[in-house]
């Protein structure tokens, strides 16, 4: 075999280097090999550990609202009462029917025909009357009245949530119905009144009636809600 | 050649229990510079059988080949030329001759 006198050390410490370099080279080419199917495994699990908080944190939502059952409670029945406040339920109980029709009374000559024919201000006054009674909830033929509803003459008809009908009216409202008749048919009250022109009123008592619900949209354009009532 | 042989081996030890790990992106060039180094080590063998072993000369080309090689080829990577298959082929051709004039002398000797 040959031998190299001189610089034994250094050729060690080359050789030293030069191994050390391929070790290297060879572990990191490995890895480079390895490193595509684990970057899918990487990911792969993140997602599953993110997967996994997520259903963590929604079970723990469902143990918090299952848990606080009073809370949700009170929020359906805040939502259920402002529902029937609002108007979009059908309403049922106790109260009266009002029918009101045109006076049948033929109008004499040089008198003004109007006085005979229901208008608006009479059913708003019957209305009014109603609402000053305790009424809880109020139809015209069929349509509720909300607090945004106009009750209008439309011509002969009469414009209910822009819904036109004629006569006869049919008024209900429910709330309690000897307090709503004897509102109406109090002495010098809606239904003394309007008997003068003959306009026929007829208030029938009933124990469960129902009220339909507002079926049009309610759209809130200009107005907004705030937290905090403004200082004039 | 048994402190050569037992430098490569606790090199190669150090290597592969050592937690250096080449980034991808230089992988490349440290590649080249492995090449270039081998091309190194087989030169001064050649040398030290040829009898014309300088240890400055081998010193300095093994650290200055590797090192110009992984610039070379880093240059040549910015520019758009290909310069690591140059470098492969050039160290490449020379280890072999290197490893053929070994041999040859190996052979003649005995």
């Amino acid at each position: 075999m040959f031998s190299i006198k001189q610089g034994r050390a250094s050729i060690a410490l080359v050789c030293m280097v030069l191994g050390f370099m391929l070790a290297v080279q060879f572990r990191s080419t490995q890895d480079m090999k390895a490193s595509l199917p684990y970057q899918r495994v990487e990911e792969l699990s993140a997602r599953l550990l993110q997967t996994e908080k997520q259903r963590n944190a929604l079970q723990e939502e469902v143990e918090t609202l299952k848990n606080s059952d009073e809370h949700s409670l009170k929020a359906v029945q805040a939502v259920q009462e402002l529902r029937m406040r609002s108007g979009v339920t059908i309403l049922e109980g106790p109260g009266v029917i009002v029918s009101i029709d045109d006076s049948k009374i033929a109008s004499k000559a040089g008198e003004n025909q109007n006085l005979y024919i229901i208008h608006d201000d009479d059913l708003l006054r019957v209305i009014n009357e109603l609402r000053a009674a305790g009424t809880e909830a109020l139809s015209i033929n069929g349509q509720r009245i909300l607090a945004t509803s106009e009750i209008r003459c439309a011509g002969p008809t009469l414009s209910v949530n822009n819904v036109r009908s004629a006569p006869p009216y049919e008024i209900r409202a429910i709330g309690d119905p000897q307090t709503l008749e004897n509102a109406l048919r109090m002495r010098g009250g809606v239904a003394e009144t309007l008997k003068v022109w003959g306009i026929q009123l007829d208030i029938k008592a009933s124990d469960n009636l129902q009220i339909p619900a507002y079926k049009g949209p309610v759209q809130f354009k200009y107005a907004r809600t705030v937290d905090q009532e403004a200082t004039p | 050649m048994i402190l050569a042989i037992g430098g490569f081996a606790v090199g190669i030890l150090l290597g592969l229990f050592c937690p250096v790990s080449i980034p991808v992106a230089y992988a490349k060039l440290f590649s080249v510079a492995l090449l270039a180094s081998l091309d190194s080590s087989f030169g001064g063998i050649r040398a030290g059988i040829e009898d014309k072993f300088d240890n400055a000369i081998f010193i300095s080309g093994f650290f200055t080949n590797a090192l110009l090689a992984a610039f070379l080829v880093y240059v040549g990577d910015r520019l758009g030329i290909d310069l690591y298959y140059v470098a492969l082929l050039a160290f490449g051709l020379r280890i072999f001759q290197n490893l053929a004039i070994i041999r040859w002398n190996l052979l003649k000797k005995h």
